[in-house]
């Protein structure tokens, strides 16, 4: 990498166009607001409406961009921000705003890129679904929602539209809310990302009460800079953490949830009963990349005071839990039949990297890979919507087959996103982003353990997509009803998505590491040589061996021969018991459902047993007791004293009496208890006041 | 003194109305509909033309029986103004909700304007005797419009409210005498006085020995009950589940909140080092509400318990917050802390107010449209019939969820921020409240809502016009306080800040 002695500035004058990024995700937000009001039969007013609120956020996403590129070449390193404050508490504001940083930036355009094709592609896949406009609706609230986390420059406002995106993503996967299995795959969707984002509030209350600010930058003045950021950095809290580590911990649960973290990640695969578009944007390229984006926001938190590629706590748990999410996913994604449950794991293990990388190497690193992930992944997601379109709602990759006929553009669009994901080297996106993480973990300090999972999982991943695409694309075709090529409406987008799969790679090589230079606020320059390095010479030996491997023993084992329908798979047949337990998930669902879920269910019933009868009992024979002593009093009363009083409360009862049809006999006993008690505070009040 | 009483005013108005109802045979609703706009219309005006500085204003005393301290002694600030606001909101929607009584109307909505005026009174009373008298007489009309137009068990459980909470009555009112009897004062402000300097306890001991601490025990035995602190809970459940629907939305809307209230302007300022001094044993009743409160609505089947014990959790916020900033507090930071928190519990009792009302209001038109079927698994599938119904109670529920850009979210984030740092352990373990809570109302949501509609309710009627155009401004509240605080908290905040002035821990 090359790094020069260029010093950058910081630009901190707020430009028009950051006085206006408010309006990226807003507008979205006001066009879901519009689209609700709309009734069922006003599809196109729907479709156009979302489309154009999100042109126009692009469009402004663009500005936003060459604004801070612009900054960039002239050596500025650009963090604008606009605050306000919310609430004020006591002496104390609570201050919301946004920021123009180069972060924000990239992440804009990406959103609202990938978002505005997948709009264009929804168009035509959702075409016969009544509830048209709904979807649309729900479509453009997540994308606001989304855009207002990439801008947020307050950890407050990132959660509240962080929520807000998890309510659409609940909303969209029980979309079909008909079938049972999508309500149910709604809530554990939103419940387990809920799990991580208590530990998310929790951090966020910590850091506030700590810092006294939730804003990120206002400046020096904010919570990742300047006098709170060396507090929190001399605090310290528990396990050898500081305060800053142990806030970015917590808040890294959050991320963990949203991004399907292990022992987070159950709810992800379930998330694929949602229409395909859906899953295309929400559950691969951002909102489940929003957990990396947390983290890369709140990266100095994390870094804990250690220089550019340290290792902290807080980052070797970032890192442990990255690399162990990239293999577990991986594997279970090996034996899986479902197309989108194929690549929702691999989505789960990716994630898995783009932590890592974190971790390992810094904001760059991951980051590069959330975008160059974005594009392959959506068009995957985009591709496997056109071939289940194609082939009639069918999902199950064992009744495909010999599709590269039937559906060639769907099949050759398929390929590239498919070589993009195994990081097959030189020509493919992901191959830059990807193999930069592995390379950098084999330098990590800490452990090389990562090193070798995440190596071992980028086997993986190349063997199960090869194993995807032989079920589907090649052998026979196993369906009922001959498949279709997909319109053009859906077509096109992702021969956008694919040109990027192919392109974005340029941004990060080694030789021109861009995209690091402009995340760093560093200055970037051509130096062919590095490819003649060592280093890099080594991780394309490296990363051919790994890719060649993959696709080798998987084109081996499947490739022209897939299996009929009812016939065991390949592994199957080799390693029975292996396989049943990668199909079944490695029980982990069924491991959450004999635990935590029993012990709630269990504690529920529990916690109403001991209202009824424990807690109910007590007042029982409390309220038994009462009514013995108050049966003596009447007897007393009656017997004994027989005056006025008496006769008082007959007459309170008798008016209770005519108002109702009380006949409960304890009821005038309570009453005349209070009656007893006003006499009681009577005598006393005058006693008092004589003394 | 203003040249209008108009706290009196606003008292006597649905007293006025209910007469009037009591007689007006068919009119009778909308004679309590009308009455209950104009107090919603003069509540609001109480609520705009607070003082500036967050103190007490639009006062108005006059002797009573001074020989004896009592007091017709009245005022607001916006702790209390704003609880007169939601008492005529939620009043004005049970009325609303009240389609369904054909049975004596003219008795019933007598009650509901008594019981509003009892309530008006509750919150703008500064001396005791005067207080505890609208505290108690409000317990008669809830207590029949329960018993009168009630559930099928509504007789064991309208005895239960009476009796539960009357029992903490007597607590409070034996530990109030005893003040009386040391001080010679009832007046909660010269009480509060009294409390800071440290005067109040030395009168305590010298008339009655070291027994403060179980003085203040006695007053929140009171409360305890009404708001209510598990274990002192259950005749809740019974009674909101037995009350009729609109009923339930008075109890749960405003009635509760006078528990609240009275930690806040009886409890806290009169005996707050006492308070202080019980605060772990009390933090602890206050998670275990928030917690067992959220988990005992797991395993309910009927919608209305699941609300009532969703209640009990939500007020549970309300307690942590009010038990965690008892105690001293130094420095800039501690004094936010504890504004943070108290402001989140004031929001809190008012936006509780106005989305438990709101839930109830949903049940009852779902009964209207069931003939009273509620049960949880009893629905199935009903957004195909009902979209509108399904979209606006969803947003209803996940206010109460406390999703951000909703009411609630804000109340709850400036209570786990102020109790936070006041005390982690209790913090940390109540957010598994919000994991609970959430995970009930998603499967109220799904079990209603979701999966295929069985053919019984393939016909199900949506709301019609006048029921969207009537949840249209509650709706309208709960977004803008989720998005625009500031709105009501502006005018919190200078009374937070006044109120923990005075206060001693």
């Amino acid at each position: 990498m090359i790094q020069e002695a260029v010093s950058f500035t910081p630009q901190f004058a707020v430009a028009p166009v950051t006085k206006i990024l408010w309006l990226i995700p807003a507008a979205p937000m006001v066009a879901a607001g519009v689209i609700a009001l709309l009734k069922q039969p006003q599809r196109r007013t729907a479709a156009w409406l979302a489309i154009g609120s999100l042109s126009f956020s692009l469009l402004l996403s663009l500005m936003a961009f060459a604004h801070v590129v612009g900054g960039w070449a002239a050596h500025h390193a650009v963090r604008e921000t606009v605050n306000f404050t919310w609430m004020q508490v006591g002496a104390a504001n609570i201050a919301l705003g946004w920021i123009l940083d180069p972060l924000t930036a990239i992440m804009l355009v990406m959103v609202s890129f990938v978002g505005l094709l997948i709009f264009i592609y929804s168009v035509g896949y959702m075409a016969h679904d009544e509830n048209y406009t709904r979807f649309f609706c729900f479509l453009a609230l997540f994308a606001g929602a989304m855009l207002g986390v990439v801008v947020s420059n307050s950890l407050l406002l990132l959660f509240m539209n962080w929520e807000i995106v998890g309510l659409t993503s609940y909303l969209l996967i029980g979309f079909w809310y008909q079938k049972p299995a999508a309500a149910a795959a709604a809530k554990k969707a939103f419940m387990t990302t809920r799990v991580g984002d208590v530990f998310f509030f929790l951090g966020m209350v910590w850091l506030s009460a700590q810092s006294g600010t939730l804003l990120f930058y206002n400046h020096g003045s904010g919570a990742l800079e300047g006098l709170a950021l060396t507090g929190l950095l001399a605090q310290h809290a528990a396990l050898g953490l500081t305060a800053a580590g142990a806030i970015g911990l917590l808040i890294f649960a959050g991320a963990m949830g949203k991004s399907g973290q292990v022992p987070l990640h159950v709810w992800l695969p379930d998330a694929m009963e949602g229409p395909t578009p859906v899953s295309a944007l929400i559950h691969a390229a951002t909102m489940v990349a929003a957990g990396v984006f947390l983290v890369a926001r709140v990266y100095p938190l994390m870094q804990d005071g250690a220089a550019a590629g340290g290792t902290t706590t807080a980052l070797i748990v970032v890192t442990w839990v990255g690399a162990i999410t990239a293999v577990f996913a991986a594997l279970i994604a090996i034996a899986q039949n479902d197309i989108k449950r194929i690549l929702a794991y691999s989505t789960v293990s990716q994630l898995g990297y783009m932590m890592a990388g974190l971790g390992i190497g810094g904001v760059a690193l991951g980051m590069f890979h959330l975008i160059t992930h974005a594009f392959f992944k959506s068009l995957l997601f985009l591709g496997a919507g056109s071939v289940i379109h194609g082939c009639h709602e069918e999902q199950d990759v064992r009744r495909m087959g010999g599709l590269r006929k039937a559906m060639p553009i769907t099949f050759g669009i398929y390929a590239i996103a498919m070589l993009a994901l195994c990081g097959v080297p030189i020509f493919f996106s992901g191959f830059w982003s990807k193999d930069a993480i592995i390379d950098a973990a084999q330098r990590w300090n800490s452990s090389v353990v990562p090193y070798y999972l995440m190596l071992f999982g980028a086997v993986l991943t190349a063997f199960y997509m090869t194993r995807q695409v032989s079920y589907v694309f090649f052998g026979k075709w196993r369906g009922h009803q001959p498949a279709h090529e997909s319109g053009k409406i859906m077509l096109w987008p992702m021969a956008i998505l694919a040109f990027f799969c192919v392109a974005l790679g340029i941004i990060g090589t080694p030789a021109w590491p861009w995209f690091d230079a402009f995340l760093g606020n560093q200055a970037a320059h051509l130096q062919m040589g590095a490819f003649a390095s060592s280093e890099f010479l080594m991780m394309l030996l490296s990363a051919t061996v790994v890719v060649l491997a993959g696709i080798g023993v998987a084109w081996w084992l499947y490739g022209n021969k897939s299996p009929a329908a009812g016939e065991p798979d390949a592994l199957e047949k080799a390693t029975p018991w292996i396989w049943a337990g990668l199909r079944d998930r490695l029980y982990v669902d069924e491991l959450y459902g004999a635990t935590v879920l029993a012990f709630y269910e269990w504690w529920g019933r529990v916690s109403d047993w001991f209202d009824r009868r424990v807690w109910g009992g007590a007042v029982a024979v409390v309220a038994w007791l009462f009514s013995l002593w108050a049966e003596l009093n009447r007897f007393l009363d009656e017997q004994w004293v027989n005056g006025g009083f008496d006769k008082g409360c007959e007459e309170l009862s008798n008016g209770g009496g005519l108002l109702s049809e009380v006949e409960n006999g304890r009821v005038q006993i309570y009453l005349r208890i209070l009656a007893l008690a006003v006499v009681a505070l009577a005598i006393l009040l005058i006693w008092s006041s004589r003394a | 003194m203003n040249g209008i009483h108009i706290l009196t005013l606003l008292t006597v108005l649905p007293l006025i109305g209910a007469v009037i109802a009591l007689f007006a045979g068919k009119h009778a609703r909308g004679v309590a509909m009308i009455t209950a706009l104009f107090c919603l219309v003069v509540s609001l005006l109480i609520w705009v033309r607070l003082p500036a500085g967050g103190g007490i204003g639009m006062v108005e005393r006059v002797a009573w029986a001074p020989s004896i301290g009592f007091e017709y002694y009245l005022g607001v600030d916006a702790l209390g103004a704003l609880m007169l606001v939601l008492s005529a909101i939620v009043t004005l929607m049970s009325v609303d909700a009240s389609h369904r009584v054909h049975h004596q109307p003219g008795l019933y909505y007598c009650f509901v304007l008594a019981l509003e005026s009892f309530l008006f009174g509750s919150f703008t009373a500064l001396n005791f005797f005067h207080w505890f008298l609208f505290w108690e007489l409000s317990l008669i009309p809830a207590f029949f419009l329960i018993k009168l137009w009630g559930g099928p068990r509504r007789g064991p459980a309208a005895t239960q409210f009476l009796i539960y909470t009357m029992a903490g009555s007597v607590a409070l009112l034996v530990a109030f005498l005893a003040v009386f009897l040391s001080t010679g004062s009832m007046d909660f402000i010269q009480l509060t006085a009294m409390a800071q300097s440290g005067a109040l306890e030395q009168a305590i001991t010298a008339h009655l020995g070291p027994v403060s601490l179980w003085l203040a025990i006695g007053v929140l035995a009171g409360f305890a009950v009404k708001v209510p602190i598990i274990p002192f809970h259950t005749w809740l459940p019974a009674t909101y589940s037995e009350a009729p629907s609109p009923v339930t939305m008075l109890l749960t809307g405003a009635m509760s909140k006078m528990g609240v209230y009275g930690l806040l302007r009886i409890a806290l300022p009169i005996f707050g080092v006492q308070i202080a001094e019980m605060r772990a044993p009390l933090l602890v009743l206050a998670v275990a509400t928030v917690v067992l409160g959220a988990w005992a609505a797991v395993a309910q089947k009927d919608l209305k318990r699941i609300f009532a014990y969703s209640s009990v959790n939500h007020l549970g916020y309300c307690l942590l917050a009010i038990f965690a900033l008892a105690v001293p507090v130094y420095g800039v930071a501690g004094h936010t802390n504890q504004a943070a928190a108290l402001n989140g519990v004031i929001l809190q009792m008012f936006n509780h107010g106005i989305t438990a009302a709101a839930l109830f209001w949903f049940v009852a038109m779902i009964q209207l449209r069931t003939g009273g079927i509620r049960g949880l698994n009893d629905f199935g599938g009903l957004r195909k019939p009902a979209p509108v119904l399904a979209g606006l109670m969803g947003i209803v529920l996940f206010s109460s969820l406390g999703l951000p850009g909703l009411n609630n979210f804000v109340s709850e984030f400036l209570i786990f921020r102020g109790s936070f740092p006041l005390n982690w352990v209790a913090a940390s373990v109540s957010v598994l409240g919000l994991l609970i809570t959430a995970a009930v109302i998603l499967n109220v949501i799904q079990k209603v809502f979701s999966g295929p509609t069985p053919e019984r309710w393939a016909s199900f009627p949506d709301l019609h016009h006048s029921e969207r155009l009537a949840l249209a401004p509650i709706i309208g509240i709960m977004l803008l306080i989720g998005l625009v605080p500031q709105l009501l908290l502006s005018t919190i905040n200078p009374t937070v800040v006044n109120l923990l002035a005075h206060w001693r821990f």
